[in-house]
């Protein structure tokens, strides 16, 4: 075995370590540490996808001295290695470009403790990432679920508590529903490993020996994942929760906690459920009649929305909404349409929460539409960030959102019978997205004579070359969309 | 129309919305000149108004909007409850040997565990050597739990104690010299700490082990705080010995474990006696881990009591 | 209903408790019934897990006299994950005492809606 094979293990290993160790630690050596290790996973992570790349094999590491049904396993494919570097750079990002932000609203002797959940945050997300059991799944989801709590309630004023609380009470009765569906597939099936999970739902799907409780499992795994993620009808902490929280807080939270649930769950459709038993079941319509309806409610909250942060937090409901859709429309394809728009809205809603700080600061702090006329003149970064954000999330070409946008409608048409729905669907959502997103760059762009601080990119250089960096990467993703839905295709592959 | 498109230029410029809620309008006024009294009377209407708006009241419409959402939930629940019972009536009998949960995992588990794993507590040789990833994250919660209770609860150590402070501080109400407590504490604290320490010590030989160990430890510091008080306590655990503690044991379940994974994934060999089995010298890393844990889960509870009660040690 | 409702019926038991827990948490307002709620919820899955591992006659998997056979013991994997998810569960139960005591302490009530409403009233 080449040493690089055990990366995956490394970067979990890595990320708890400087979790652990920040405890003890200042402020800013944790800031460094946290820097430090989420650039060591980043750089192996790209090394890793590289050697998977070249060996095209799957590199399956037991954890410990026994094999994989009794011990624990972890297992890294193309799609995983992939997902790892993107969730570790839209990490780094986030943290560098809210970090101004969290020196502000955070105080100043909690920030190691803030660290630690970034770092812990980070190694759940991976754990969720590569594992192959279902019940460290299980376990990282809880770390994950707290660390997110605790992103949301660290900066501390009555809203984000609250949010915390609505957060918490809506993800455990997920987490509840997960477990329920973890413990009734163990009952039928013996196996918490995924591959042998898979192996004996098929013989139990074609034995029809289950039907009633493996139908019942799918839906409590999904309903679970669901609610964690911030599907439609469990989105209301949502607005709160990433409205009033910290930024960083906010970008990781709306790109990486939800999507990493949902990668979680087509691990789960792929490798546990198996595609085809899955597709059988007819759960994929709820989903997709689920996901149709948050893609509509999402954008009808954020049009009526008067604060922007509030807004951008709504239209990821709208967003969530689209990557259930796309599972919903249950064909290859689709998943690819999903997966790619997992990495298109991670990297642009990031992107629109550090792009709309920028602009609140230049409005004497205010986040309502009226303060913030002419604020991309003001500060001009972070309107062209706002703006190219904006221009993703409509979907104008060059940009990323144009692309999943694109594969949803392609996914649409090779499903003749949700063709119909999901292509109105997508339509009007694209119009009431493109309403509330306008009308804001509107206003940010138009002139007015009340002078406000203006903020120069020399002022705030780190702030400045984050938005480049996020500007660079969505149109990175816009741009080179071929290969990277030649490598979705080729992880999912993987999974098989 | 006209009324709509005067919304629609509400909208566009963002005044305070009108048009999707149908609450009343509470756009600021024009800044007139005005008296001290006016202003006041209108703010102090703005408020009632709100209030108007947001109370509860008893109108009839809340009443049966709440009962319906009543009769809703139950209903919800009903059905939940049915549905899964249908599942469990298609589940495996419980109780009987022969279903798909009593594999060769279990068998091996069973069959082979005490050799591989030098346990004579099967089930501890599962948690902390066969699965030792998920009980590493399970650690790592309660780490991360204790994180987030210290950001809610702690004090600000800077800010400068006044009197409503004062007042709240738990110190003056907490108990003084209550003599039955403090002597059966006196009696019960050792026993129980000793209790806790053998669960721990025996955690691999019989039913225990780090956190039930580390439960138990840590109600005996708890009876021990209500019993004496936090001046007895401070001498020899404060907010320094909880980060050593905590850092120290995760941080070698961290490496010891880091070194075990290591070497079973590249087939290395782990020079880790496993022991003569029964002993409690024995089983390799997991009378050690067991010890972490147990320092881990110990801490963790008596820090959620300390923040709970006044959030400090 | 299928045919092994009345042998399972620890588990239909954990069934309705856990949704017994579910209606605490829908129908009450008071915070702290509702962190009750979950923990029934979570209790309930427990119980379930737990009784997954049990066989008749079997004991407990602490290996007694050297005997090693699967004829013995009951599946020592179920008590493994419950004492995993016990530990889960005290530490999210923590979390959410801890986040209701800040609440409380800042708006002096335990309900939730009351809360929302005085946060709307803010206007923050």
């Amino acid at each position: 075995m080449d040493f690089i094979c055990n990366f995956p293990f490394f970067s979990i290993m890595i990320s708890m370590f400087s979790g652990i160790v920040s405890s003890v630690l200042g402020r800013k050596a944790a800031k460094w540490l946290n820097l430090i290790s989420i650039w060591v996973i980043w750089f192996l992570s790209a090394v890793l996808l590289y050697y998977i790349f070249g060996t095209g094999e799957i590199i399956v590491y037991k954890m410990g001295h026994f094999p994989a049904p009794w011990g624990n396993e972890i297992r890294a494919g193309l799609l995983e290695a992939g997902l790892a570097l993107f969730f570790c750079s839209i990490m780094l990002l986030s943290m560098t470009g809210g970090r101004k932000k969290l020196m502000g609203e955070v105080v100043e002797e909690k920030h190691n403790l803030y660290y630690i959940l970034v770092d812990l945050m980070l190694a759940s997300l991976l754990a969720l990432i590569y594992t192959n059991d279902l019940f460290t799944a299980y376990v990282f989801v809880e770390i994950n679920t707290i660390s997110a709590c605790g992103l949301i309630m660290i900066r501390q004023n009555g809203r984000t508590i609250e949010a915390a609380v609505r957060y918490m009470i809506m993800s455990l009765l997920g987490s509840g529903l997960l477990l329920m569906g973890i413990c009734m597939l163990y009952d039928i099936t013996g196996h918490l490993l995924m591959s042998n999970i898979r192996d004996a739902v098929s013989s139990i799907y074609s034995a029809g020996t289950y039907p009633v409780p493996l139908t019942v499992t799918i839906i409590l795994l999904t309903c679970g994942l669901a609610m964690k993620s911030a599907l439609f009808p469990f989105h209301t902490w949502v607005a709160d929760a990433y409205g009033y929280s910290t930024v960083s807080s906010a970008a990781i939270l709306s790109s990486l906690v939800s999507k990493g649930y949902i990668i979680l769950l087509i691990k789960i459709i792929y490798r546990v459920i198996g595609f085809e038993v899955y597709r059988a079941s007819h759960i994929i319509d709820v989903v997709f009649v689920f996901g149709l309806a948050g893609m509509i409610m999402g954008s009808l909250s954020a049009i009526r929305e008067n604060d922007i942060r509030r807004m951008i937090a709504y239209s990821s409901v709208a967003q969530i909404g689209y990557i259930y859709m796309g599972i919903g429309l249950g064909t290859r394809y689709a998943m690819i349409a999903s997966i790619f728009h997992i990495l298109s809205h991670a990297a642009t809603k990031s992107m629109l929460f550090i792009g709309a700080i920028g602009l609140t600061d230049v409005s004497k702090g205010s986040r309502h539409f009226a303060e913030l006329t002419g604020s991309g003149y003001r500060h001009r970064i972070a309107g062209i960030t706002f703006a190219v954000g904006s221009l993703s999330m409509v979907g104008i070409p060059l940009f990323s959102g144009f692309i999943s946008k694109l594969l949803f409608a392609q996914a649409a048409v090779l499903n003749t019978r949700k063709m119909l729905p999901a292509l109105i669907v997508l339509a009007i959502s694209t119009i009431l997205n493109a309403i509330y997103f306008m009308k804001t760059v509107i206003r940010i762009y138009t002139p007015t004579e009340e002078e406000g601080e203006t903020i120069t990119m020399k002022q705030e250089k780190v702030y400045a070359l984050t938005c480049i960096c996020f500007i660079g990467l969505n149109i990175f993703i816009g741009m080179c969309s071929q290969p990277i839905v030649d490598w979705i295709g080729a992880g999912i592959d993987m999974f098989a | 129309m006209k009324k709509l498109t005067n919304k629609l230029l509400d909208w566009l410029n963002a005044e305070d919305q009108s048009v999707f809620d149908d609450a009343m309008e509470l756009k600021m006024q024009e800044p007139k000149e005005e008296k001290e009294e006016t202003v006041q009377q209108r703010m102090r209407d703005r408020l009632h108004i709100k209030d108007e708006v947001y109370s509860e009241g008893e109108s009839k419409e809340v009443k049966v909007l709440r009962i319906i959402y009543r009769i809703l939930a139950i209903i919800l629940c009903g059905f939940i409850a049915y549905n899964l019972l249908i599942a469990v009536s298609w589940l495996p009998r419980t109780g009987e040997f022969d279903k798909p949960v009593n594999n060769e995992v279990s068998a091996r588990y069973i069959e082979k565990g005490l050799q591989e794993t030098g346990a004579v507590n099967i089930v501890t040789g599962m948690i902390l050597d066969y699965r030792a990833f998920d009980t590493f994250g399970e650690s790592n919660v309660l780490n991360i739990a204790t994180i987030t209770v210290l950001i809610l609860l702690r004090r600000n150590k800077k800010k400068l104690p006044n009197e409503i402070e004062e007042k709240e501080n738990d110190r003056l109400l907490e108990p003084k010299n209550d003599v039955i407590l403090q002597k059966a504490a006196t009696f019960l604290v050792p026993a129980i700490f000793l209790f806790g320490i053998y669960v721990i010590l025996n955690g691999h030989l019989s039913p225990g082990g780090g956190f039930s160990g580390g439960a138990i430890i840590g109600a005996g510091l708890i009876l021990y705080v209500s019993a004496f008080g936090f001046e007895k306590t401070e001498k020899f655990f404060t907010e320094k010995t909880q980060k050593v503690i905590s850092l120290s044991a995760l941080l070698f379940y961290c490496l010891a474990k880091s070194y075990s994974f290591f070497t079973g994934a590249n087939e290395l060999e782990s020079h880790i006696p496993l022991g003569k089995a029964g002993a409690i010298l024995s089983s390799g890393l997991i009378l050690p881990l067991n010890i972490c844990v147990g320092l881990v889960v110990a801490v963790t509870m008596y820090t959620f009591y300390c923040m709970f009660r006044k959030g400090e040690f | 209903m299928g045919p092994n409702l009345w042998a399972n019926f620890g588990e239909a038991v954990s069934m309705i408790l856990f949704c017994i827990g579910f209606a605490n948490l829908l129908l009450h307002k008071n915070l702290i019934k509702k962190i009750i709620g979950l923990n029934i919820m979570d209790s309930s899955i427990y119980l379930f897990l737990a009784l997954k591992g049990y066989i008749n006659g079997h004991t407990v998997p602490i290996v007694v006299d050297g005997v090693q056979s699967v004829d013995a013991y009951i599946n020592p994997i179920p008590s493994g994950l419950v004492l995993t998810g016990i530990v889960v569960s005290v530490s999210v139960t923590a979390l959410m005492l801890s986040l209701t005591i800040r609440l409380y302490r800042r708006y002096q009530t335990l309900d939730l809606d009351e809360i929302s409403k005085r946060l709307k009233k803010e206007g923050l």
